[in-house]
């Protein structure tokens, strides 16, 4: 039982932190070029690495907050527009071998000796050099905050059966909601929606009460930058949810499906795919700033296999969905937390070290990926008939 | 003598616990604990003399602070050296020449060390070299010698990259896990000829025989399967992406993250006018390009050659006119593995170790190829490896910094792409 709190905490602790939200920001950008465009962009973590950069390097010379923010923007959308003028006239694997190539440009440079004073070279920025701009715009008080104050511990002493009893009505309240997200067509209106927010905030209360997680109110990696990347997220899904909805989206779509019928009406299918190429960039862009606010720029971590995870979450979630990233992205990583943790708790030491369950962990995370698009292409939340295109 | 038992004794005791204070960054030194910065008090300045295989005992270092003063350490039997600072600013550190060993000198006389922050370690590499070595070697000398390694890297990339295109050509497919391919040859030659002592040309068919097995068996079990099931290219490259993840952690599972190596003894060095070259590497060139030129051959003039050209220009076509493009994609996968396998063999045995991650350094460089020469035309795939292998180590000597050179490469791919998006001996019309 307590190994099993263990885990379920670490994995709740996983779902929250802000580089889940981050990297849910970038798997959003990604579900505008694969989900609804069909792009196939494999150099997300490039994006996400100029707007670190942009926005680290910045700050780290003396320059505002803001402006950092706008010139890691800047380098995303010079980016796209470098990236895309030669390959999207072209078949889209060309779109993915360079995409690929050029995110791995990108990483070669920033570990350059050669620019040491600007990008810290492999070493990276230390958070310490950029984060106190962000850290002073925080409205919140100091000290720390347990969420919820009222939880399980206050019920019969935080008995057993408290716990089991929660953690099932927990699972219960996340089936009932994946359930009403994919019943689209058939449950619509006000009436679902309010249902879809009254259930997501009962089952957010719930786990609160089942884990109270306690952090400091704005320290490095306190409630403060948690808020402002879960908030972001929302943001995030709602500009998505217009941007889908509008002709534009339509048009994105139509292009997926059949790029020479869009053309046929008239439609600049070059232009459009550029566009859609460069705002799912700024997501990109923007996860890749909210990633490094908790942490540091490194390099390396924003590498090929960040963009590889990006494309497991997005599938698992669900392409061409609003909240498929989001779910997407906190099942990959609370998942991987969960086999890795249970990997080192139950299995002993002699077998599988710490090392090896975190090894262990991505073996099974590229196994779930293959196993994924093939038997279930359309995730938890998609549907299967949006998934059938070929670049 | 007792109190240096006495120190020792108390060294050994004190230092698991100053290795856990330094939270991570000190785990490797924990069996000489020489210096160890404190936040906000010291820094550390230290390396290595020699290489950690072969370190250099005995020699004087010698570090100027910013103010002039000297300091003197003796490296030990490791060969490691370490300096305690408690100052920032730039010190520089140098090494009495008299206590190199004979026949050595120093690279650069000093080297400078800026130390900016206190509560760090600080490397300052001294690099010796053979008092022989004529640092004056003309630049036609070094254009000579990075081009025969370009062609040492051209070739192995080749033997890849054609497996690679061939692949792409007759089933549209790009295949993101070739690159672990590369590294599974190398693992296998470890196992087979280090592990268990086989001769390097019987472990060598081994390995190639083992390589060109699991590709029969990956069609088999999975690409002709899924083939089948209709499943789109796009949702067969993330297999092959998942597959790819699967396969790097699971040669970090057994193997770990080191390098391991096919042979244990050094390599043998023979030099050619102006060019030095080791006689695994001549082999290995002699042997990729027979492979090669057998390749080319097959492709050109045999039966099973011809049906899989005519599979990779129209898979359709070929069915209708009796070709069997199940049995011919099952031949090209098993063909591309096998010679994805020699090639990690070959650039094991050249670059003299692999890694997990080995194939995945290369991965670009072979898509770049495959690009370059044109998706899914054998021989564009041979042309564009040579290319990428001759960029990548030619591009430093004409001014590019080492730590871009493989950057180099990816940039010309680019580049192409906008003037000739086909490739170089790709045909126009297969750009969609």
């Amino acid at each position: 039982m307590d190994n099993l709190q263990l885990i379920l905490n670490a994995m709740v602790r996983e779902a929250v932190s802000p580089q889940t939200a981050a990297v849910a920001i970038a798997v959003i950008g990604l579900n505008i070029h694969f989900g609804f465009t069909g792009l196939l962009n494999m150099g997300q973590a490039g994006f996400m690495l100029l707007g670190a950069y942009g926005m680290g390097i910045t700050v780290w010379q003396g320059l505002p907050f803001a402006l950092g923010i706008l010139f890691g923007f800047g380098a995303a959308l010079v980016f796209a527009l470098v990236l895309g003028v030669p390959t999207l006239k072209l078949r889209g694997d060309y779109l993915a071998i360079v995409t690929i190539s050029a995110a791995e440009i990108i990483r070669y440079v920033g570990r350059s000796s050669l620019l040491t004073d600007f990008t810290g070279s492999a070493q990276g920025i230390p958070g310490s050099q950029y984060t106190g701009p962000f850290r002073d715009l925080s409205f919140f008080p100091s000290g720390s905050l347990t969420l919820l104050p009222f939880n399980y511990h206050d019920v019969a002493d935080g008995a057993v059966w408290v716990r089991l009893l929660g953690w099932a009505i927990t699972i219960g309240a996340v089936a009932a909601l994946v359930y009403l997200l994919r019943s689209g067509d058939r449950f619509s209106g006000v009436a679902r929606n309010g249902l879809v927010v009254l259930l997501t905030v009962f089952t957010v209360l719930l786990v609160l009460f089942l884990f109270p997680l306690n952090y400091q109110w704005t320290g490095v990696s306190g409630w403060w930058v948690r808020f402002v990347a879960w908030s972001l997220v929302a943001v995030c899904c709602f500009v998505v949810y217009l941007l889908v909805r509008s002709p534009w989206g339509r048009l994105l779509r139509g292009i997926r499906e059949d790029e020479d019928a869009i053309r046929s009406l008239g439609k600049n299918v070059f232009a459009i795919k550029m566009q859609a190429l460069i705002i799912g960039g700024l997501f990109g862009a923007l996860g890749g700033m909210v990633y490094v606010l908790a942490s540091s720029v490194q390099p390396d971590s924003m590498g090929r296999s960040l963009t590889f995870f990006c494309y497991t979450a997005l599938l698992l979630g669900g392409a061409a969905t609003i909240f498929g990233p989001v779910l997407g992205t906190i099942m990959f990583y609370v998942g991987r937390v969960f086999i890795q943790q249970g990997a080192q708790v139950y299995v002993p030491d002699s077998i599988m070290n710490t090392q090896e369950a975190a090894w262990f962990s991505y073996i099974v995370v590229g196994i779930a990926l293959m196993l994924l698009v093939i038997f279930r292409p359309q995730g938890v939340l998609g549907d299967k008939r949006e998934l059938r295109f070929d670049v | 003598m007792g109190r240096t038992t006495a120190g020792l004794v108390l060294a050994l005791l004190l230092a698991p616990f100053l290795v856990l204070m330094t939270s991570g960054s000190g785990s490797a030194s924990a069996v000489t604990v020489l210096c160890l910065p404190k936040a906000d008090e010291t820094a550390c300045i230290a390396s290595t003399m020699g290489s950690r295989a072969e370190p250099i005992a005995g020699v004087d270092v010698i570090l100027t602070a910013p103010d002039g003063s000297e300091q003197t350490v003796t490296t030990g039997d490791d060969g490691k050296w370490s300096f305690e600072v408690t100052e920032t600013g730039d010190y520089t550190v140098s090494a009495d020449p008299k206590t190199l060993p004979d026949g050595f000198e120093l690279e650069n006389e000093t080297v400078d060390v800026k130390v900016d922050k206190l509560g760090g370690s600080f490397g300052a590499i001294l690099q010796l070299r053979s008092e022989d070595y004529s640092a004056e070697t003309s630049k036609t000398d070094e254009i000579i010698q990075s081009t025969v390694n370009g062609l040492r890297l051209g070739l192995l990339l080749a033997l890849a990259s054609v497996g690679l295109s061939l692949i792409y050509g007759t089933t549209g497919l790009s295949n993101f896990a070739h690159a672990e391919q590369v590294t599974l040859g190398g693992m296998m030659g470890y196992l087979f000829v280090n592990q268990w002592g086989l001769n390097l040309w019987v472990g060598g068919l081994l390995v190639v025989l083992f390589c060109a097995f699991t590709g029969w068996g990956q069609d088999r079990v999975l690409w002709q399967p899924l083939r089948r099931r209709g499943l789109g290219l796009t949702q067969m490259m993330i297999v092959t992406i998942g597959l790819s993840l699967a396969l790097q952690y699971t040669y970090q599972y057994l193997v770990g993250a080191r390098t391991v190596r096919v042979v244990q003894d050094n390599p043998e060095v023979s030099t050619f006018g102006p060019v030095t070259i080791t006689h695994q590497s001549i082999v290995a060139m002699a042997i990729s390009v027979v492979v090669l030129a057998a390749v080319g051959y097959a492709l050109l003039r045999t039966r099973v050659g011809r049906a899989t050209r005519a599979v990779s220009d129209n898979p359709a076509l070929a069915a209708a006119s009796g070709i069997d493009t199940d049995k011919v994609i099952r031949l090209v996968w098993t063909v591309a593995m096998g010679l994805a396998g020699l090639s990690g063999l070959l650039y094991a045995l050249v670059v003299n170790g692999i890694k997990w991650d080995s194939g995945l350094q290369i991965l670009l460089l072979l898509f770049a190829a495959v690009t370059l020469g044109g998706l899914g035309t054998a021989f564009g795939a041979l042309v564009g490896a040579l290319i990428i292998g001759l960029v990548v180590e030619l591009s430093p000597v004409f001014g590019m910094p080492g730590d871009f050179k493989y950057a180099t490469a990816l940039l010309i791919l680019i580049l192409l792409l906008l003037v000739r998006p086909q490739g170089l001996l790709g045909k126009p019309q297969r750009v969609g």
